[in-house]
């Protein structure tokens, strides 16, 4: 089953490597295909960055994502470039710190950059809280996988912060779906 | 051991390279080429290699060349406008019978264009872009894997025909990242050693002479200007200029019918889709939507030469579709081998064709 992932927010955020994480945990530790792109334009350093993963069981094709079934937005300009057209089958993630808009499709709020400032020190692991209730909320790749491919591409010395911050996402996001 | 990757195109096209044996890369940097100088900038002194960053193209593809008379490896990597200043002394490789891989990672153009998107504008220019005439080979890639493969493939072939081999990627295709398999070894061709005694630009039936390497204890002249089989300028005679040039054209497309790299699906069916890079993954996928349809596929891993002798594998075919990054450069020289009708299906911008434009054109024709 063919899975379209979009990731957005603004540059400097980790938009694109949450989505090469994520492709990561699919290909090296589920035994999936996995397909990253992202846009790549002077746009991402500042302005609102885009980057897109395709999973599936079987090889992968057309590698463009065309309607995503799962979006991941971290700002508010994010969504309102790259999320507000998600359709009503759509699941999204938000940042509730960074985007104020809700969409129309099925959503889930995580607070991942209050939660990454005021629990665990650094704004720069909020992205990584959002991979984790991504992989809680959708079970798109295993928890082990994740886990794995998150230790691979942080810098040596941050891994603890990172798995800490991981494991706060599914936290996050098991409470906002059992609300 | 052999490993799996998740990898982006430009990073295989790298580690291809290092694999085949390249060990000098000279090039100046340019969107969407970067991640390869990046990466051969890391890994080649490592490996005992050599890494420079030139001033600009001219002086990288010159960087290359005199590298290459070393006996070495050696690769430069570019887009469309590093491209264009590099195409002189493409010539020079040419006429000098220099190995060596140039990789055009393409962008939208003419001139600065669109450094960010992709295209597949330089299809023509890699292969007429020079001036005079010759003949090239180059490769095109449609997938992560195939940065790794097509790069060893290109080292291989430029050793075996002493000659500049191109990889002609696109933007998708080198900035995408996906499952990449790298094997423990792979195929290397090394060029033929000059023959003490032979004459260091006479060739046998092959039509390629042996390469007497600086440093190895030969005196040779490298020029240019058309030479003799001594590599001695002789530019006044028409009959030496005929045969020389005749000789590096003859290497080349003497043998397109057998070096020629491609994949055919469904061979008997009346509408055949061509393609090469990043069009054949949407064409792929229109074929996989509807098997039913009975949709020919013929994907050129190998553009140049154009070996036409395929075109007749599609016996029942009676048109074929081009979906092409330009304004149809591939589906001019299908025109020019094949009575049958030829559809081009131009895309410029930077996106990629949807599997629902390609699949209309299929319906309209039926």
């Amino acid at each position: 089953m063919r899975h379209e992932i979009r990731f957005s927010g603004f540059g400097g955020q980790g938009i694109i490597l949450a989505a090469v994480i994520l492709g990561r945990a699919a290909v090296m530790y589920d035994n999936k295909y996995a397909v990253q792109t992202q846009v790549y334009g002077p746009e991402a350093r500042g302005g609102a960055s885009m980057s897109a993963v395709i999973i599936d069981d079987e090889p992968i094709l057309y590698p463009k994502v065309a309607t995503p079934d799962i979006y991941v937005i971290m700002s508010q300009e994010g969504f309102e470039k790259y999320g507000i057209a998600a359709t009503g089958e759509a699941q999204m993630l938000v940042d509730s710190t960074l985007v104020h808009s809700r969409p129309s499709c099925h959503y889930i709020e995580i607070p991942a950059t209050r939660e990454a400032r005021e629990s665990l020190g650094r704004d720069i692991v909020a992205n990584i809280i959002m991979l984790g209730a991504l992989v809680a909320a959708t079970g798109i790749v295993s928890r082990s996988a994740i886990e794995k491919a998150i230790l691979d591409s942080v810098p040596k010395g941050t891994e603890g912060l990172n798995v800490k911050a991981m494991t706060r996402g599914f936290e996050l996001a098991e409470e906002a779906i059992s609300r | 051991m052999t490993r799996t990757e998740f990898m982006q195109g430009n990073t295989a096209c790298a580690e291809g390279a290092l694999a085949a044996g390249c060990r000098f890369f000279g090039g100046y940097p340019i969107t969407p080429s970067t991640e390869i100088a990046e990466h051969m900038a890391l890994r080649l002194p490592k490996m005992g290699g050599v890494f420079i960053q030139m001033e600009d193209e001219i002086a990288s593809i010159a960087a290359v060349i005199g590298a290459s008379w070393t006996g070495a490896m050696a690769m430069t990597a570019t887009s469309g406008p590093g491209f264009s200043l590099m195409m002189e002394n493409i010539g020079y490789a040419v006429m000098t019978e220099t190995p060596c891989v140039i990789v055009n990672v393409q962008r939208g153009g003419p001139s600065t264009g669109q450094p960010t998107l992709s295209a597949q504008g330089d299809m023509l220019q890699c292969r007429f872009g020079s001036h005079g005439d010759y003949s090239v080979i180059a490769l095109s890639p449609a997938s992560v894997q195939e940065m790794f493969d097509l790069t060893v493939e290109a080292f291989n072939l430029a050793e075996r025909f002493r000659s500049p081999v191109f990889l002609m990627a696109d933007e998708i295709i080198g900035h995408m990242r996906e499952r990449v398999i790298i094997p423990d070894h792979v195929p290397s061709n090394q060029r033929k050693p000059y023959e003490p005694g032979s004459l260091p630009f006479r060739a046998g039936e092959d039509l390629v002479p042996g390469f007497p390497a600086f440093g190895k204890g030969y005196g040779v002249h490298v020029t240019g200007l058309t030479h003799d089989e001594r590599g001695y300028p002789c530019a006044t005679s028409p009959k030496l200029h005929e045969d020389l040039v005749k000789r590096l054209v003859g290497k080349v497309e003497g043998a397109r019918g057998s070096i020629t790299s491609c994949d055919i699906l469904n061979p008997d069916a009346e509408v055949v889709f061509v393609s090469y890079g990043a069009p054949s993954r949407t064409v792929q996928q229109v074929l996989h939507d509807h098997p039913d349809d009975n949709i020919g596929h013929l994907r050129l891993k190998m553009v140049w030469p154009f070996a036409e002798m395929v075109l007749a594998r599609f016996t029942n075919a009676e048109a074929f579709i081009v979906p092409e990054q330009n304004l149809g450069q591939i589906a001019r020289e299908i025109e020019r081998h094949t009575d049958k009708d030829v559809v081009t299906v131009p895309k410029l911008g930077g996106d990629l064709h949807t599997p629902g434009e390609l699949y209309a054109i299929v319906e309209n024709l039926k």
